[in-house]
């Protein structure tokens, strides 16, 4: 199987799926000509030209406006967000409008767009670029949101995203983009909502999304070399809609839970998934679920501060010993 | 210190132009001049009757009336072609009449009854209907508008030859969404028509104490986008003339326009509104004896033979009966289920045979 990075897997999603469908069309800042912020769009203006691949001015609220407009009548658009982080410019076009317009008109039109892009912290760019608001996006009904932390699943996960006709926002990660990973060539599709266990084990279970459910792997090895514990890691993949079944059964496997994420504490994913499995799985614990999150506070620039503050391998390690005690 | 409120001043069309004579309306036929005037006289009636309704208690929320606007929404859809499509704010209602959605579903999607045009879903701010061109009906000021220039773009993706008119108010254009479609139109040569239906008041606010600088229209210039004012909204043929001529330019230049269209509202924003802060009552008055819109058709139509005291009255009771007939209809009509609450969310869970995804889209 070939081997390629998060950041071709997203590439080739765009690529197959606008060959595909000629109704898909990636716009956004530095999209085309410039190859992509992060170079993900990179050759695509070359081999789709301007029709397909749009630069747009630095006007979110303006393009995604305009990109769900364009949706209601059948165009299919991926709108790239350089950093996630500047959803919040655009927040009444997407959170009203794009979320709400299939209930508005009584079921009579669907927005098929796909918003994308890097969002994640621990690239010290500071408090306004480096949001995760998964749990944020996926408080709206009428959005479905979706994290891959792989390159096989980011893109089995996009072209699903694409394909799929409701609005997607779908969140990277500039700190994955390098990373490689084996991924099945061909149309092969991932669908939303399904969790992946990406370790299996007994003796606790490690939940969470994004990058910092590979760390958690990692503070899984380290359980296992340590305290000869094995823990079982789910991978979400997808947050809404939501895997309720492979986290239940990993929770009534284990009955210990660690959740974690990048996120801030206050309401996150990790926060709906301690109530879920506390109203689903209550009688299966032996521990109070714990959460390890970033640190409650905007994100830090001081590179080596900021690290401590998102989750990190040790931060995962020490809280999974929590939970085992 | 008193406060003075002031008539907004309101500046003449340029003189010798006639609206009348124009070749777009010179050439209406007897049926299509009579037409103008029965949609505009139903609007009225349809809007008269919703604030019945709305004062018994059987329209929720808000109902912000077309009354005194009429000739703008039945002026700029008779001059549309299947392919010109209408996105608008909150104040939807003649927008949806003059493009022919019923009076029973509009009347029963404001009573919040599973038979209204969006199944109780929306209400009065949010009438939907694109097999008839129409894209709501929407609350949140200028957010429409970049969805309208998205229908633009659409339009000329699919290399179609039309426009869409994306309608909003004069409390609308300082909103930033409302500047970036500006941008991106003018920039990519969208076949948007930015309409501003400029009846002189945000909600109380006048336009005097919201918008600097010169004409609202004017900002175009700012964007390099083609500008136009229509002086005499309330005139149903200048209406016609300055969108048709904004919709050439859409369909054969992909170039947008933005055309400000002066009007008045008789009643407050909304019905909730006392309209008792910020202007004088004399100001709507003289709007009224001068510059109703179907009293000025009506009195050009009856010079011109083409109306008569018989036809008047003839439309006049026709109007308020359907009127009638929808408010009965409305009252007549189940509410949705409980259970309708949540369809209409996701297209997946409304289409179970055809959901790709798996696991759980709800939470409750």
């Amino acid at each position: 199987m070939p081997v390629i990075t998060y950041r071709e897997a997203v590439r080739h999603a765009l690529a197959e799926e606008m060959e595909r469908d000629i109704n898909v069309v990636l716009m956004g800042e530095e999209v085309g000509q410039f190859h992509g912020a992060y170079k993900v769009s990179e050759g695509l203006l070359a081999k789709f030209g301007p029709k397909r691949v749009i630069d747009t001015p630095i006007s979110e609220a303006g393009f995604i406006g305009l990109g769900i407009g364009a949706s209601m009548l059948g165009i299919r658009p991926v709108m790239e967000l350089m950093f996630f982080s500047f959803y919040s410019v655009a927040f009444d076009q997407i959170f009203n409008n794009a979320a709400n317009m299939r209930y508005m008109s009584g079921g009579l039109i669907n927005v098929p767009i796909v918003i994308r892009g890097p969002a994640n912290g621990g690239t010290n760019v500071g408090a306004t670029h480096s949001h995760t608001p998964e749990s944020i996006a996926a408080y709206h009904p009428g959005i479905k949101v979706v994290v891959p932390s792989t390159p096989a699943d980011a893109k089995g996960l996009l072209k699903s995203a694409i394909r799929d006709n409701d609005p997607v926002l779908f969140m990277e990660n500039t700190m994955l983009y390098g990373e490689s990973g084996e991924v099945p060539e061909g149309d092969v599709l991932i669908p939303l909502g399904s969790a992946k266990v990406i370790r299996e084990g007994t003796g606790l279970s490690i939940i969470g999304h994004g990058r910092a459910i590979q760390m958690a792997v990692k503070a899984a090895a380290l359980l296992k070399e340590k305290h000869n514990v094995d823990a079982e890691v789910v991978d979400l993949r997808s947050i809404r809609p939501l895997d309720e079944e492979t986290v239940l059964k990993s929770v009534r496997k284990t009955n210990r839970v660690l959740l974690v994420e990048e996120a801030k504490p206050f309401c996150s994913v990790s926060a709906m998934l301690a109530c879920i499995i506390q109203e689903k799985a209550f009688d299966h614990l032996d521990a109070p679920i714990k959460r390890l999150t970033s640190i409650d506070a905007p994100a830090i620039y001081s590179p080596p501060l900021e690290k401590v503050q998102l989750p990190n391998v040790d931060r995962i390690y020490a809280a999974a010993l929590e939970v085992l005690k | 210190m008193t406060k003075k409120l002031s008539a907004t001043k309101r500046p003449e069309a340029a003189p010798g132009y006639n609206a009348r004579q124009s070749p777009i309306n010179a050439r209406l036929g007897h049926d299509e001049l009579i037409a103008l005037y029965r949609d505009m006289v139903r609007i009225r009636r349809f809007e008269e009757r919703c604030l019945r309704a709305y004062q018994q208690g059987k329209i929720g929320g808000f109902l912000h009336l077309y009354i005194g606007q009429e000739s703008i929404a039945v002026g700029c859809v008779s001059v549309s072609g299947k392919n010109d499509h209408i996105i608008t704010a909150y104040r939807d209602h003649g927008h949806a009449i003059a493009l022919g959605m019923g009076f029973n579903e509009l009347m029963a999607e404001n009573y919040g009854k599973i038979t209204g045009c969006v199944k109780g879903k929306g209400g009065s701010m949010h009438y939907f209907d694109p097999a008839r061109r129409m894209w709501g009906g929407h609350g949140i000021v200028g957010g429409q508008i970049p969805l309208g220039t998205g229908i633009a773009y659409a339009l000329k993706y699919r290399g179609i030859k039309g426009a869409c008119m994306a309608f909003m108010g004069d409390g609308a254009v300082n909103q930033g969404a409302v500047h970036e479609s500006y941008n991106l139109a003018a920039l990519w040569d969208l076949p948007v028509v930015f309409v501003i239906e400029n009846n002189g008041y945000s909600m109380g606010t006048s336009q005097e104490r919201s918008s600097a600088g010169p004409d609202l229209a004017q900002r175009a210039e700012g964007y390099g986008m083609n500008w136009d004012i229509a002086h005499n909204g309330h005139d149903v043929f200048e209406v016609r003339d300055k969108f048709a001529a904004a919709l050439k330019l859409a369909h054969e230049q992909s170039k947008p326009t933005l055309l400000e269209v002066r009007t008045y509202r008789y009643r407050g924003h909304s019905v909730a509104d006392p309209d008792t802060t910020y202007r004088d009552k004399a100001e709507i008055e003289e709007y009224k004896k001068t510059k109703d819109p179907i009293m000025v058709l009506e009195r050009t139509l009856t010079a011109e033979g083409v109306l008569n005291e018989d036809l008047i009255k003839q439309i006049d009771e026709a109007a308020r009966a359907e009127s009638e007939t929808s408010a009965q209809f409305a009252d007549a009509s189940p509410f949705p289920t409980v259970e309708d609450i949540k369809k209409d969310v996701y297209w997946e869970a409304d289409n179970p045979a055809d959901r790709k995804s798996v696991g759980s889209l709800f939470f409750d």
